[in-house]
């Protein structure tokens, strides 16, 4: 049975050099009950490392999570992909790892937590995950694909790390499943309103890198059930599923 | 001055575009954000920027931009390459920074403070 899902596909953790504290496994998905949400990603920057956690505290609580990362391009442009299994998100995190030059400065950048369920600190990441990786928009998007994941184009409405802003258009050539708008443009108004995406598919995610921030904007979606597989037929308006809205 | 006259006097390589060579330069930009380029950069000039994605091909075709020299040692794309030859648009390379090409540029004559 299709139903309507409310969903945040963009939620970094603590272990983005960004975000704060208090992005931390059991809080994260605790906002996101208190948001009612049905669905979130997390996508740190070029790093799945606290996904396995914050999926199982979701699954604990009953919010669905899909393992995500936002990849920094060598153009500077952020993708968000997301995957099916949290073992696709770490084939490639292994590959933006091989590509990701640099350490972290954590007094510079900021720390990059690595947490366990009951949100104590088990390390800390010292990869310069703030940082650009050495592979093209089109090195990720297909290497997205090949292991199962989709590539949805960063915040294209900002004038900084997305698509639009780096490249000044969207290059016809690269095989996006979706493109992402901030919580400042309206999803029903994103097409007329951000000049460049043409009939992309089009979602908003919060990009929450504080708690009070998560479901500050959110897509609506009607699936069979809130998965990865559910939300590229979405995407692609097959058999009945599709993005309805973001805002009341 | 010719695109030539910039390659001769600075020893820049040709990546692509060579068929371009004779377009002539009056001025010159630096930016590595390309709708930033895109809205500004002026008419006839050579563009010094690090990216080397296709699209930097499609934006200087849309400025009608002299040539586009990527600084920083960083190299185009394949595709970038590709669409230069088909554009005749030169891509030129420098490696060391836009800053110290740029300075060389305009000591030459190219740009003008007053127009700035």
């Amino acid at each position: 049975m299709l139903k309507k899902f409310k969903a945040d596909l963009h939620i970094h953790s603590c272990l983005s050099p960004c975000s704060d504290w208090d992005m931390s496994p059991k809080k994260i998905i605790e906002k996101s009950r208190e948001q009612q949400l049905d669905l979130i990603a997390i996508c740190d920057h070029n790093t799945a490392e606290n996904v396995a956690v914050i999926l199982r505290e979701g699954a604990r609580q009953g919010i669905a999570v899909l393992p995500g990362m936002e990849i920094c391009s060598r153009e500077e442009v952020h993708l968000v992909t997301l995957f099916k299994e949290i073992e696709d998100a770490l084939k490639m995190q292994e590959f933006i790892y091989a590509h990701l030059p640099g350490k972290n400065q954590p007094e510079v950048f900021g720390h990059q937590i690595v947490a366990d369920q009951n949100d104590r600190v088990l390390g800390e990441n010292d990869r310069l995950l703030i940082g650009a990786t050495q592979l093209s928009l089109k090195d990720i998007v297909s290497r997205a694909h090949l292991f199962g994941g989709i590539c949805i184009s960063s915040h294209v409405d900002r004038p900084s790390y997305s698509l639009i802003g780096q490249l000044g258009f969207i290059p016809q050539d690269l095989d996006l499943d979706a493109v992402e708008v901030s919580f400042r443009v309206p999803l029903n108004k994103a097409s007329s309103e951000v000049p460049g995406i043409r009939d992309y598919p089009c979602v908003t995610a919060s990009d929450a890198h504080f708690l009070q921030d998560i479901g500050k904007a959110w897509t609506e979606f009607i699936l069979a059930a809130p998965t990865l597989e559910e939300i590229r037929m979405a995407l692609a308006a097959a058999e009945g599923r599709k993005i309805i809205s973001n805002r009341e | 001055m010719r695109v030539s006259d910039l390659v001769e006097k600075f020893d820049l390589s040709i990546a692509a575009g060579g068929k371009g060579l004779d377009r002539k330069v009056v001025d010159g930009y630096c930016g590595d954000l390309l709708s930033e380029v895109m809205g500004n950069a002026p008419a006839g000039c050579a563009w010094l920027t690090v990216q080397g994605h296709q699209a930097i091909v499609a934006v200087a075709v849309l400025r009608e931009m002299a040539a586009i020299i990527i600084t920083g040692g960083q190299k185009p794309d394949e595709e970038t390459i590709q669409k230069a030859e088909q554009e005749g648009i030169p891509i030129l390379l420098w490696p060391k920074s836009s800053y110290s090409l740029a300075g060389l540029i305009f000591s030459v004559g190219i740009g003008n403070l007053a127009t700035e």
